[in-house]
């Protein structure tokens, strides 16, 4: 195998003779010479019935170059073999028996079916989440009356995860956010000599909308995901399984540090992304001469102790089913490395589709009961 | 002149974290051998396999497969070629998720050898035929059990038929009829074409059955304590640990 001379030196050669065609392998047969040698093997073999393989002429002889010659003339009997090469041929001969060559089955796409399926998917999954939720609130309730059940430990190790460590990159969209809807809505509102209501309208839009919103979206993609590629990968390693076998209740264990972690943190964030992001627009109305003072009347004056409390219930609510569904996408994972990465992708992606809708609810919900 | 060792480790060390793992392994595995490694769990044997094909650095010592030293390859190309002339099964059997199982043997076949498609496919078939694995090709290795995956990692690991082998507990999982065939196939691919084996393994009819020679790593000594024949150690041992590991006596 090591340094042996002329290893492209295999060639292959069909003759006739008196009991049939004969295909003579000569050389050293090996990987490379077997991938030269394919085609003009199996077109040999296709011309039917190789009797007999000449072996006599060869000097060794791998599995892929045994591979070959049992492909093009599986019938033939061979002839001439050293003894290494005979016990190579004769392995490869019993191996290819073992696997035979698979059939594929051809299932025809059909619409309606196919229909149907994506249909008892949705209801399935439907139904899970249901079954998730009642779960989760059953345990919710039994920590109440036994708070044993809850890991104050994991609760901690997760409110640093989900909270602290959110701190920098929240304040850092916050002030970047406040400069920038600043200086936009100052630009029209000058023309009307209005740039003073700038800090009204990003001071509102920040407490009432974006800051929950924005604080809910650093939250599913940084701990979303978090969540359900590390219940995902427990998933894909049978941890989980082993929990509840163990009468370990994963709910408790797993999912309510995480749920409550989340909510808890969840009105810090928004309340930083809210102060950041009136500090940036600060910065800007003082560029455009306005003192801090004016901009603090006039936030004294629009904004409401009910607007803040409004938006901070709103982002704990966005916790809670960011986490959930972090941690349900986790928990449902399939099996398999690519199930872990799916589910954070939908941990993700729901996490995000959720406030949103969410928030239309309570828009319409805050309105009517004119908060 | 003899011919150079396959395998040729000089003085080699491991350390994680300042903890020392093993020091002083010496050993030279010549060509067509069965080597075993043994030693008891946690002893660093699976280090020690990827101490040697420059997985893990070394704290001390050299190393040299094929009569190159990995370490010290210069480029990128010695170091393909190299690693194209080594095939490893790894302990967990590290088969990738998102492929079946001909797929994961025919990935080597793809990245090193210029084998048309269904040259690489029928050849995968026949590897996974000759582990037995041969009706369970379309499987992802979500789908199939630890044990299949040990013997789908060796036919991924023979893909190439390299010339130097190094398999982690090729048997732990099977059951003694899978695990004595599959002991049978490495003595035949041996013989037949001079394929050289490292072999981690705790069963004892396995060593027995297949190891030409054998060393034994130790956690207490910080290892090698054993070195030689495996049938000749059972009966001439006068070291403890290896009288015991032989008689599968409690320590
Ligand atoms: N990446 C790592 N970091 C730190 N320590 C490690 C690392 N890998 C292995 N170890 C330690 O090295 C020692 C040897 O581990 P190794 O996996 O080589 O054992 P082994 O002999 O193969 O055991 P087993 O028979 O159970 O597979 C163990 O004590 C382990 O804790
Ligand atoms: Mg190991």
């Amino acid at each position: 195998m090591d340094g042996r001379p002329d290893q492209a030196g295999a060639r292959l050669a069909l003759r006739e003779e008196e009991g049939g065609r004969v295909l003579a392998a000569l050389g050293w047969l090996d990987m490379a010479a077997t991938a030269r040698l394919w085609p003009e093997a199996l077109r040999a073999g296709r011309g039917g019935g190789i009797a007999v393989l000449d072996l006599s002429g060869l000097e060794s002889l791998d599995s892929a170059g045994a591979v070959m010659l049992l492909t093009a003339a599986p019938e033939a009997e061979p002839r001439g073999a050293s003894e290494p090469v005979a016990a190579v041929l004769a392995r490869m001969r019993r191996a290819l028996a073992a696997a035979p060559a698979p059939v594929k089955p051809r299932t025809p796409f059909h619409p309606i079916t196919a229909i149907g399926r994506a249909t008892v998917g949705v209801l399935r999954d439907a139904r899970s989440a249901v079954a998730f939720i009642g779960e989760t609130a059953v345990t919710a309730l039994r920590a109440m009356a036994r708070p044993r059940l809850l890991r104050l430990s994991e609760v901690l190790r997760h409110l640093d995860e989900v909270g602290t460590r959110a701190f920098p990159l929240t304040l850092l969209l916050g002030f970047l956010i406040g400069v920038i809807l600043a200086y936009q809505s100052s630009i029209p509102l000058r023309r009307f000599g209005a740039e003073v209501f700038v800090p009204n309208l990003v001071g509102i839009s920040l407490v009432r909308e974006l800051g929950p919103l924005l604080a809910g979206v650093v939250l599913a993609g940084r701990t979303g995901s978090a969540f359900a590629a590390e219940l995902g990968t427990m998933t894909v390693n049978e941890e989980v399984d082993a929990l509840r076998i163990m009468g370990v209740d994963a709910t408790a264990m797993l999912v309510l540090p995480r749920l409550l972690a989340a909510t808890l943190v969840m009105p810090v964030l928004a309340l930083l992304m809210n102060l950041s992001g009136i500090a940036g627009m600060t910065l800007i109305m003082a560029t455009l001469g306005y003192p801090s003072a004016a901009v603090e009347s006039q936030l004294q004056q629009w904004l409401t102790l009910t607007d803040l409390m409004g938006g901070l219930f709103k982002a704990a609510c966005f916790g809670l089913v960011i986490a959930g569904i972090g941690c349900r996408a986790g928990l449902s994972a399939g099996r398999g490395p690519r199930a872990v990465g799916d589910a954070a992708t939908a941990a993700v992606v729901g996490g995000i589709v959720a406030i949103v809708v969410m928030d239309g609810i309570f828009a319409v919900l805050f309105f009517r009961l004119g908060i | 002149m003899a011919e150079e060792p396959v395998i040729r480790a000089e003085g080699l060390a491991v350390a994680f974290n300042g903890n020392t793992v093993f020091r002083d392994v010496t050993f030279e595995v010549r060509r067509g051998e069965i080597f075993v490694i043994l030693g008891g769990s946690g002893c660093g044997k699976s280090t020690l396999l990827k101490a040697l094909i420059g997985l893990v650095p070394l704290a001390a010592g050299r190393a040299f497969l094929l009569g190159e030293e990995l370490a010290a390859a210069r480029d990128d190309a010695t170091r393909r070629a190299l690693l194209r002339r080594i095939g490893v099964m790894w302990q967990s059997g590290a088969l990738f998720g998102s492929m079946t199982l001909a797929e994961n043997v025919e990935l080597p076949l793809e990245e090193h050898t210029a084998l048309p498609r269904p040259a690489r496919e029928a050849l995968a078939r026949a590897k996974l035929g000759l582990v037995g694995l041969g009706d369970a090709a379309a499987r992802l290795p979500a789908e199939i059990s630890g044990g299949m995956a040990k013997r789908a990692g060796i036919a991924r690991a023979m893909a190439l038929d390299p010339p130097l082998l190094f398999l982690d507990e090729p048997g732990a999982g099977l059951d003694p009829i899978t695990s004595a065939g599959l002991d049978r196939l490495i003595v035949d691919i041996a013989r037949d074409t001079g394929t050289t084996f490292v072999v981690v393994t705790h069963e004892l009819q396995s060593i027995l059955a297949i190891g030409d020679r054998c060393i034994m790593l130790d956690k207490q000594a910080r290892g090698m304590i054993a070195e030689g024949d495996p049938r000749r150690l059972r009966e001439e041992s006068t070291h403890p640990t290896v009288r015991a590991f032989f008689r599968r006596e409690a320590a």
